[in-house]
């Protein structure tokens, strides 16, 4: 008989790819409340108990239940031994690393201490994540590395974290938001970009952040769909001020990776700002040369969400500009708008492309061989 | 067009769904309201397990402030990306032109029918007297 049957249909699901890929955007979930305890001081635990943690907007935990999916997550990702979406090792490995022969996968901590108003709290929450990062995760998968959270609204304290990680071979890169008090660029945050420069480690800036401000420029939209879109915009504006306040000119050799919020954008603002520039240039004298070239010379791209336009000639161009060898593919998993390896890159590509926008690029970012 | 026998109406009661593999094709059939339905767990989008996902009802807008809510129970939405998908007939609501699920009918049929031919399953005891879910493909 050729019926066989299932309590769930997770056998059936996704077509495998057999391609090897980096992932870097993994969503590493604290399984319980208290899990980073263990990893904190008892003053901050007994803290957190009697005060909670105060963030600079209202909505701190990010997705308010249940946000599209259940925690901003695939339906079916739930561990079968129980806790949120993203917090069994094991499930992960089964479900995603495995099949989709993830042979990098870069974890980027969210809700993880950053944009505390408390700033000790703040570092010492992100340090614990840091902590529980090594022990649950990178110590467990030699495929996993980990991003140094940091508290970024205090830059010193942010700066001591990645010198106290420099050199551990579990993490790869500096992990900041999108949306933060000032823009990314201002001279608060300055000393985090100095000492990932001195790490070697580039900074990624992942789409969301506590930062107090509305998703949009122009206020609080009605609903998540606008949220959804509001992150690119949320990113432009972080990108234009790590220009125009120099700080590619003052790090030239800091590297920076936009997460999750698309690329498609690139180019026209960097025409925007390279057009602005040659009229405004005196206002910005330290932007020695026209923005577009720092954009280029200094930033990478996460592909999730990837541009899906009608025609695929258009992703082309502008995959063209940005330059096959700056993107870096990712999944954003568990989350709910995941993207599928085997379904993302239309034809057309060439060998050499596909194998770096899969996997070499990363290698070469983060220092993997 | 065979014919699979895939349970005693009992053990599929409205508002459950039942996963199955027939033929290397994964395939789900679901009860709703007393009606048996079979589709293709495998978006046509990116590949996810379909059927994981919630059966929810459609949202529909003439003017902006106006909105229906129909079908209740009867629109399969994708457990990654949010698609929906019609259970009765597999058409999707984001590009009806483009995507469409594969549907399977689904039935019940007496014992009396499927005892005999080629519908019975061997990992299901079938009796005479039962009346049992039958999805063709």
């Amino acid at each position: 008989m050729n019926i066989q049957f299932r309590e769930s249909s997770e056998a059936a699901s996704p077509l495998t790819a057999k391609t090897a890929i980096a992932d870097c955007d993994i969503h590493p979930a604290r399984a319980t409340r208290t899990e980073l305890y263990p990893y904190l001081a008892k003053r901050w635990q007994h803290h957190l108990e009697i005060y909670g943690v105060h963030a600079y907007q209202g909505m701190m935990e990010g997705p308010p239940y249940p946000k599209a999916q259940p925690n901003a997550s695939r339906r079916d990702a739930y561990p079968p031994e129980g806790g949120p979406q993203g917090s069994s090792l094991s499930f992960m490995q089964t479900q995603h690393l495995d099949p989709n022969n993830v042979q990098l996968g870069v974890l980027n901590p969210l809700n993880a201490g950053q944009g505390i108003r408390n700033h000790e709290l703040s570092a010492a929450l992100c340090s614990a994540i840091n902590d529980w990062q090594i022990d649950k995760w990178t110590s467990k998968d030699k495929r996993l590395k980990a991003s140094i959270v940091v508290g970024n609204e205090d830059g010193l304290s942010a700066a001591a974290e990645i010198r106290e990680r420099a050199g551990d071979k579990n993490f790869v890169q500096v992990l900041l938001l999108s949306r933060n008090v000032e823009p990314l660029g201002q001279r608060r945050y300055w000393p985090i970009y100095q000492a990932a420069e001195e790490a070697g480690l580039p900074v990624g800036v992942h789409a969301f952040g506590f930062g107090g401000n509305p998703i949009t420029p122009s206020g609080w939209p009605s609903y998540y769909i606008e949220e959804m879109v509001g992150h690119s915009q949320c990113q432009q504006s972080a990108l234009a001020s790590l220009v125009l306040e120099g700080v590619f000119e003052r790090f030239p050799k800091l590297k920076m990776v936009m997460i999750e919020a698309g690329f498609g954008w690139a180019p026209s603002l960097a025409w925007r700002l390279d057009k602005a520039w040659q009229r405004l240039r005196s206002e910005v004298p330290h932007v020695k040369r026209p923005p577009s070239e720092y954009i280029r010379e200094q930033v990478w791209w996460t592909t999730q969400p990837m541009e899906d336009p009608e025609r695929r000639e258009d992703l082309f161009d502008v995959i063209k500009w940005i330059g096959w060898d700056r993107l870096l593919f990712a999944t954003d998993y568990p989350h709910w708008d995941y993207d599928e390896p085997s379904r993302v890159l239309p034809p057309g590509v060439s060998d050499a492309n596909r194998e770096a926008f899969y996997l070499g690029n990363a290698r070469k970012l983060y220092g993997i061989d | 067009m065979a014919r699979h026998v895939i349970a005693p109406v009992d053990e599929l009661p409205p508002g459950t769904r039942k996963f199955l593999e027939i033929d290397g094709r994964p395939i789900a059939v679901f009860n709703i309201k007393g009606e048996y339905f079979g589709l293709l767990n495998r978006c046509p989008h990116q590949g996810a397990a379909l059927c994981e996902g919630p059966l929810i009802g459609l949202a529909q807008s003439k003017d902006p402030g106006e909105i229906e809510y129909t079908k209740l129970g009867e629109i399969i939405r994708c457990p990654w990306h949010g698609w929906e998908f019609d259970v009765r007939t597999g058409q999707s609501y984001c590009d009806p032109r483009r995507f469409r699920v594969k549907a399977y009918p689904a039935h019940v049929e007496p014992g009396a029918n499927v005892v005999k031919g080629p519908y019975v399953a061997e990992t299901i005891p079938v009796r005479v007297e039962s009346d049992y879910v039958v999805v063709e493909l």
